[in-house]
């Protein structure tokens, strides 16, 4: 080490770290986990089939909105506007990459890979394994800056698969439509609790005195922001828990428990 | 109970330097100021280390304990098991004056380069008048007693001495932030905070946040606010055209 701590007029200690704790044990966690999910969201995104339970109307998200020819009848909510898509193309194409985008460029989730993938630093007062650092100062990672942009096509996005799980509700009530419901949910909570929302519903303000509204809309978003990092691996996991569901169901491995039908 | 406790504490200077061992009575109740200040009574009288208050408001204390950047003074005995062995080094980011003494001066500089608190020219001292429910947000900011852990913990200059020269580090990306917000700051603070105070090296990885013994969430609400106004300004078209269109 030549540089950062082991810079010449720095205390010299050979280590890169002195830390006696598990500090390497999170960012493990944290890449089995996102890895886990990576793997998991591209296999089903394109599996291309057991993503609709015409029955009970239930739609996984990862295949919302589905809006080409190819989608199975009932399950195109907002009709066909697109033509037959080749099979390499995922359904859900229109939404995802959006998806991909708002949780790549989340303020949580930015922290997660730096530290776990990039190991940039690994964990505080670890040196990190890089010569050189720019951070966010340019291309690709200024990108980052477009956070807002993806927040935006995400809120829209949570009114679709709302408007599915509302649909789903209209069928009866199973298990597989409270699972919708509890998901939408708690996207709903890491939508809104995203620090782009916090900035726009009122933290670009100086003056909250002169925009009580937007200022109580900041309160919220703020009480709902301490927990975004909660919220980013619980809407991992019901994402998760709501596919493998309704594909069970759909492709008949398990039937819906249901309570009215 | 008092126990006989292993330490590890580095002295040396710029030069050479190494870790020392001692072994040094501990009493019920005693940080880890205490253990420095009993090593220096009995076994290294010339044993070099900043202290003040004792009561963890000064921030003189700052150095890392088993490699965690943490106030001396505010760090209990009784987190370490009895045959634990406990380093206290110098903080590793600043250079190195003795001992557990570093040159802070880097914060010094950078503190200097922020324009200081710019109110309304036709305002007078007195004349001051504001919204509690205004400047509460910057009032989180300023519980900071400037012991320069979230400085010395930060990788962008831990890790890369290059980058001190850019990067104004978080406690004083936390000062822009806090002058931004406030009510009646009319300088602008945004694009120097990218342009000139480094904003953009930070990659939010919250180490700053954990550090801070005043427990202020230095990245959720001064360093992101900061970002997403820098990204107004600079990176959002919409926000621009808006501006423009309604004269904000």
């Amino acid at each position: 080490m030549k540089s950062g701590v082991g810079a010449p007029t720095r205390a010299r200690i050979p280590d890169k770290t002195l830390r006696t704790d598990r500090w390497w044990l999170p960012p493990l966690l944290t890449n089995l986990g996102l890895a886990a999910f990576v793997v998991y969201a591209t296999i089903r995104s394109f599996w291309g089939s057991a993503y609709w339970v015409p029955e009970h109307g239930y739609l996984t998200p990862f295949y919302s909105p589905c809006l080409s020819e190819s989608c199975l009848p009932g399950s195109s909510h907002f009709g066909t506007p697109l033509p037959e898509l080749p099979g390499w193309i995922p359904l859900g194409f229109l939404a995802l990459p959006f998806l991909l985008g708002f949780r790549l460029t989340c303020y949580y989730y930015r922290k997660a890979y730096y530290r776990s993938v990039w190991q940039s630093p690994t964990a505080c007062a670890v040196a990190e394994p890089h010569d050189r650092y720019t951070g966010e100062t340019r291309f690709p990672l200024i990108i980052q800056n477009a956070h807002r942009y993806f927040f935006y096509v995400a809120f829209l996005i949570s009114i679709i698969n709302t408007y599915d799980a509302i649909l789903a509700l209209t069928h009866g009530l199973g298990l597989g439509g409270i699972i919708l419901l509890v998901n939408v949910t708690l996207l709903w909570a890491y939508t809104l609790s995203c620090h782009s929302c916090r900035h726009i519903a009122g933290g670009r303000l100086k003056h909250f005195s002169k925009h009580p509204v937007r200022y109580r809309l900041w309160t919220l978003i703020s009480k709902l922001n301490v927990r975004h990092m909660q919220l980013a691996w619980t809407t991992l996991a019901t994402l998760v828990i709501t596919d493998l569901y309704v594909m069970l169901v759909a492709s008949g491995v398990i039937s819906d428990l249901r309570i009215i039908s | 109970m008092a126990y006989t406790a292993k330490f590890k504490v580095w002295r040396g200077d710029a030069e050479s330097g190494g870790l020392h061992d001692f072994d040094v009575e501990v009493n019920e109740g005693e940080v880890v100021l205490d253990i420095i200040h009993r090593l220096q009574a009995t076994q290294a009288p010339d044993l070099a280390v900043r202290w003040n208050c004792k009561a963890g408001k000064c921030g003189s204390c700052s150095a890392e304990i088993n490699g965690r950047p943490r106030l001396l003074c505010m760090t209990r005995m009784s987190t370490f098991t009895e045959d634990e062995v406990v380093t206290v080094t110098p903080m590793r980011t600043f250079p190195v004056i003795r001992d557990l003494v570093t040159d802070v001066s880097f914060n010094y500089t950078k503190a200097r380069e922020i324009p200081s608190f710019t109110p309304p020219k036709d305002l007078q001292p007195g004349e001051y008048r504001m919204q509690q429910v205004d400047v509460e947000r910057s009032q989180e900011f300023r519980k900071c007693i400037e012991c320069f852990l979230c400085q010395n913990t930060c990788h962008v200059v831990r890790d890369h001495e290059e980058n001190k020269e850019a990067f104004a580090g978080p406690r004083y990306l936390m000062r822009i932030a806090e002058l931004e917000m406030h009510p009646l700051d009319t300088a602008d603070r945004v694009r120097p905070a990218q342009d000139e105070h480094g904003l953009g090296f930070c990659n939010i990885t919250k180490c700053c946040t954990e550090v801070c013994p005043e427990h202020i969430k230095i990245t959720d609400n001064a360093l992101i606010p900061m970002k997403e106004r820098v990204a107004d300004r600079k990176y959002d078209p919409i926000v621009w055209l808006g501006n423009k269109l309604f004269r904000r």
